[in-house]
């Protein structure tokens, strides 16, 4: 196989490059081989049956898991290869939306976004609370600062989450399972937000997600992952490769099994 | 070059605001306070409007920035015209204005006065009551199901519980109940020698490990170990929504969760007692025949010539009753909790406090009754 390390040196809009990632739990390998490449801007959809290991490779493009073998590079520097000191920068620029939002519970709405915030910059209390109101306002919550996580719907329990990913202008936004549990308008409404963010403040935008709706609507790059042979099948726009991907297990998945 | 912005008048009843530099909230971007100072002194403003060709780099700072503005504007009754915005910074402000901000939510008297926070405490202390009498009665319907056979949970279940309630228990409950019978044997023998009558140590020990401190001590480390497991299990389970589950499937919740765990605590209880009786005693022994030259034949003879049945009765219906009341509360608290992972915490905090505060006030009372019965 081709190594994107000089696909990599080829491409100056890589934004995050994985390279040869083999993620695995002890010797169990969930998946081998991986290498592609997000572009600055890129809405990058993750994608694949259940159980294939979509949301295993988010916590290792997140930090959170180590690979077993392989790198995953942000711009030019390989995180898992970097200090602790250097990590920690790396990952400034990530905003995080968990699939079940994972808001602190303990902490009202306006709290959970304004920890971040009081941490990383130097704002005052008083601007702080302005840019928790502006952030809410973009995700429609303006008004709720004082509820707890507890106290609201699911759906905006999500865009509370989506607010505290944004709460410090990331340069990337990891998204998983980010419209599961939200009806078809709701979930639209998270779509066009997330176009939205890309196209405003030129975010890349790392989504896991099976809701073949979104992964038309708004991705513009994609990897499948295949549970059987467990490594990735292809990379690419999706609509392209739901046209003209060789693969038939592809084409059927993203014909929602009508091939 | 940080972000700078100037006032222009194109016409009278139009106010320019020309942006530059770079916005970005890490260089603590201007404040619109000149932009106000103009509101406020000429009403003939009716629009503004901006230049932004000039911005180079912007993030939240800039739409801080606009949202005072915008702020402002709204005020003074004043139009905005974006179309001067860089193209994203228009579009987020449009994003940011689309849903109005929801009002009169009930949640900006964050802090009410002193008096009334006493009357919001009180009146949940009240209402507190009738929920415990509420559960207490569910508990007891369920075991009258118990006893007609009705009742609906699985026998794994039970043994799964009193296998972690008893067995489980024993390496803590040897431990403590070791160290207690060696702190009652070393106290009292120190006091008794000075009569040279360390023999009735044996008494003091097998009498105070028995009647009281085996099934206080154990009562304690229940508490401690199973009540606040009981709180956090059940708690969890009413977070995943699993209690409501079982209800909506026809399942009793207290057949099915909170009997076993009370069964399973009722029967190990006395176990325990027994068992720490048991270890205090042998701790009694190795302090008086190591420290107090004392034989263990003789510390047998005393032993036994000391004990009676009806005080290990008494230990063990203390004991017994002290596991009816951790298990209550234990499972009571988890019953209550909420939806939140704080109010996890807040159960498994309270059912040991219960659990305690319960066995003290029952620990009071079966002395002064079994005083009076004379047994």
């Amino acid at each position: 196989m081709e190594t994107t390390a000089a696909l990599h040196k080829t491409d100056p809009d890589a934004h995050i490059t994985v390279e040869d990632l083999t993620m695995a739990y002890g010797d169990f390998i969930i998946q081998r081989d991986l290498n592609f490449i997000i572009r600055r801007g890129d809405i990058f959809i993750i994608m694949g049956g259940s159980g294939c290991g979509k949301s295993t490779l988010l916590r290792h493009m997140i930090g959170l898991k180590s690979p077993a073998s392989g790198r995953v590079l942000f711009n030019d520097s390989s995180y898992w290869d970097s200090s602790a000191a250097e990590q920690q920068r790396i990952k400034r620029d990530f905003g995080i939306s968990f699939q079940g939002g994972a808001l602190w519970s303990s902490l009202t709405l306006a709290e959970n976004i304004a920890l971040p915030l009081g941490e990383y910059t130097d704002l005052t209390p008083a601007d702080i609370a302005e840019v928790v109101t502006l952030k809410l306002s973009l995700v429609g919550l303006a008004g709720f600062e004082e509820f707890y996580p507890s106290e609201i719907s699911g759906g905006m329990q999500k865009r509370a989450a989506l607010a505290r990913a944004i709460a410090l202008d990331p340069q990337i936004l990891f998204f998983d399972e980010p419209s599961a549990g939200l009806d078809p308008i709701s979930s639209r409404r998270l779509d066009d937000l997330i176009l939205e963010l890309r196209d405003s403040l030129g975010t890349t935008i790392v989504i896991v997600t099976h809701e073949l709706a979104s992964i038309f609507a708004i991705g513009n790059n994609a990897v499948f992952l295949d549970a059987q042979t467990r490594t990735m099948l292809a990379t690419g726009n999706p609509k392209t490769l739901r046209d003209e991907s060789p693969d038939p297990g592809i084409r059927q998945f993203l014909n929602r099994g009508e091939t | 070059m940080p972000g700078q912005l100037n006032l222009q008048f194109p016409s009278p009843d139009n106010l320019r605001i020309v942006l530059a530099g770079s916005w970005l909230l890490s260089d603590s971007p201007p404040a619109p306070d000149d932009i106000t100072v103009q509101l406020q002194s000429r009403s003939d403003i009716h629009k503004i409007s901006f230049d932004g060709s000039a911005v180079t780099h912007w993030d939240s700072g800039l739409l801080i920035f606009l949202a005072r503005v915008y702020q402002q504007a709204d005020e003074h009754n004043t139009d905005i015209d974006p179309a001067g915005l860089p193209d994203g910074a228009r579009r987020m402000m449009k994003l940011a204005t689309a849903v109005p901000p929801k009002e009169d939510t009930g949640k900006h008297s964050k802090h009410p006065p002193l008096l009334e926070r006493i009357g919001l405490t009180a009146l949940s202390m009240w209402r507190a009551a009738p929920e415990m009498l509420h559960f207490l009665g569910e508990v007891t319907l369920s075991f009258g199901r118990l006893f007609r056979g009705k009742a609906q949970f699985r026998r794994s279940d039970l043994m799964l519980v009193i296998e972690d309630v008893g067995p489980h228990a024993l390496p803590i409950v040897t431990l403590i109940s070791f160290l207690v019978g060696l702190i009652v044997a070393y106290m009292g023998a120190v006091q008794l020698q000075q009569f040279g009558a360390q023999i009735y140590i044996a008494n003091l020990v097998s009498l105070g490990m028995t009647r009281e401190m085996g099934a206080l001590m154990t009562g304690i480390i229940m508490a401690g170990r199973t009540g606040a497991a009981y709180a956090a299990q059940l708690g969890s389970m009413q977070v995943n929504e699993e209690i409501d589950a079982f209800r909506v499937m026809g399942f009793n919740p207290i057949d099915f969760l909170v009997l076993p765990r009370m069964l399973a605590l009722i029967m190990m209880m006395p176990l325990l007692v027994l068992y720490a009786g048991i270890v205090g005693i042998t701790a009694g022994m190795f302090v008086a025949i190591t420290a107090f030259d004392i034989t263990t034949f003789e510390y047998y003879q005393q032993t036994v010539r000391s004990m009676a049945w009806s005080h290990i009765c008494v230990g063990v219906i203390k004991g017994t009753v002290y596991g009816v009341l951790i298990a209550f509360a234990g499972c009571l608290r988890g019953m209550q909790c909420g939806r939140s992972a704080q109010s996890v915490g807040e159960a498994t905090t309270s059912a040991v406090v219960t659990g305690i505060l319960f066995i003290v006030i029952a620990a009071s009372l079966l002395t002064i009754l079994f005083q009076q019965l004379g047994i």
